[in-house]
């Protein structure tokens, strides 16, 4: 079993508990996507993750994730391959609001 | 308890205005985030109101939640209180109307919801499922949004009969079921789409709003996006009553709580001109189920008045004699404790008002 740490922006600790993070079990072997990480999340977590991804699982317009310090828009979007270690950022785009 | 209640929803959160006599009042802003408010809903079908409210972050999206304790302290489920089904692949953009069901149906909430769908809640507005029969609907991927969306903004269940709902879509027009929501027709006959060429479509109007009084379900009010209608056969056919008003363009129009046959307007110039006709804030209402109109402004400004009213920025509250509210673009309220004969400004300096709910409090 192997753990993705998640950082969650301030505007959405509400939804996690006032927590600055959550952890995510993921399967062991293999690198996880940005999609399945958010699956898990979905489970564990469904008020954090319905408000970066909408229903149909596309990630929210105004909001960016990044692996690291890359956003995955300009990777592989949500099929951005998770290297061990590595930490997903969620943060508000500068754009919307 | 305060005797009257008045959510106002607006671009930037929600307020929740309270009073004993309706001319003075408490105004405090809840704490269910910065979201724009597109519905408010006020269920006084239960022992302490139960106030529902619609948030659309561009951020983090829309959702639904809902206060006991009459806005002092909101809810919201861990899951989408609003959600479209997978295999529908298309996502909630927003929720435009809750409207709370008959009273012998004390836990169906109604979500009227964008894109184009409608969504029945069986617990009070903590999670709603869709209404299928209208997704299905063959004419439904020939709805046109409006500026505003695809919104369905307007949900009339039946007050007797669980079978019977009005609905209305911009730019889809009036929908109606018969069997409880298996089936839908469109109900649009003498209703105008100046902007659509050829005869009179049979869907397609932009109707901004429709109105029905609880004890004459059969009579209901429309304002079109150009035209002011009632039907007195339930939807089968409509008919001008726009003679007697300054425009016949606006976005709301409003049921007196107690009396079938009247009904309020707010007139905007027209679809070129979104502002009140001669720079005035005039709400009309007529008395006769649209034969003539009386204008009421005591107390509203009268020159230089600017800003348009939302199609769910005007409500009424059940007190008798009714109040009555609205709400501006330009981020004032005003209000009516004597069915618009007197106004004055309740609240000013807010966000542009979406959606305003008034109650009676018992």
């Amino acid at each position: 079993m192997g753990r993705v740490t998640i950082r969650v922006p301030g505007a959405l600790r509400e939804y996690v508990g006032g927590e600055r993070s959550v952890v995510v079990d993921v399967p062991a072997g293999g690198a996880p996507s940005v999609a399945a990480v958010l699956d898990l999340l979905a489970g564990s977590h469904p008020g954090l993750e319905r408000r970066i991804r909408d229903e149909t699982g596309a990630l929210r317009e105004h909001v960016n994730v990044f692996v690291g310090a890359d956003n995955v828009r300009d990777l592989d979007r949500l099929a951005t391959v998770i290297p061990a270690g590595a930490e997903l950022v969620v943060l508000p785009a500068v754009s919307g609001g | 308890m305060a005797k009257y209640l008045l959510a106002i929803g607006t671009r930037k959160g929600l307020f929740v205005a309270t009073s004993e006599d309706r001319r003075s009042w408490t105004l405090e802003r809840a704490p269910v985030g910065d979201g724009a408010i597109y519905a408010v809903g006020i269920d006084t079908r239960r022992a302490t109101p139960r106030l529902l409210a619609s948030s659309f972050s561009e951020h983090w999206g829309p959702s639904v939640a809902h206060s006991d304790d009459l806005g002092k302290s909101w809810q919201e489920p861990d899951h989408a209180p609003v959600r479209y089904p997978e295999w529908t692949g298309t996502a909630l953009k927003r929720v435009w109307q809750l409207q709370p069901g008959p009273a012998d149906q004390p836990d169906v909430v109604w979500a009227g919801a964008e894109p184009g769908a409608l969504f029945k809640s069986e617990d009070g507005g903590l999670s709603f499922e869709l209404v299928e029969g209208l997704w299905n609907h063959p004419q439904r991927a020939r709805w046109e949004p409006g500026n505003g969306g695809l919104c369905l903004h307007t949900v009339l269940p039946h007050p007797t009969d669980p079978r019977r709902m009005t609905i209305a879509v911009s730019a889809a027009g009036v929908y109606q079921t018969v069997d409880g929501g298996q089936s839908w027709e469109p109900a649009n006959t003498g209703i105008r789409a100046d902007f659509l060429p050829g005869d009179e479509p049979e869907f397609g109007q932009c109707v901004h709003k429709v109105a029905m009084h609880p004890s004459a379900p059969d009579q209901m009010y429309a304002q079109n996006h150009g035209g002011v209608y009632r039907t007195d056969n339930g939807g089968k056919q409509w008919v001008s009553i726009a003679d007697g008003l300054p425009a016949d363009f606006g976005f709301p129009i409003v049921a007196h709580p107690h009396r079938a046959g009247s009904v309020y307007v707010f007139p905007l110039a027209g679809d070129f001109d979104r502002r009140p006709p001669e720079e005035r804030a005039r709400v009309y209402r007529t008395d006769d189920a649209g034969a003539s109109w009386q204008a009421l402004f005591a107390g509203l400004p009268q020159e230089g008045f600017h800003p348009a009213v939302l199609r769910d920025a005007m409500c009424t509250d059940g007190g008798d004699p009714a109040g009555v509210y609205f709400g501006t673009r330009g981020g004032a309220v005003f209000a009516s404790p004597d069915e618009g004969e007197s106004w004055q400004e309740l609240a000013t300096h807010l966000p542009d008002v979406l959606s305003v709910r008034a109650a009676a409090l018992s």
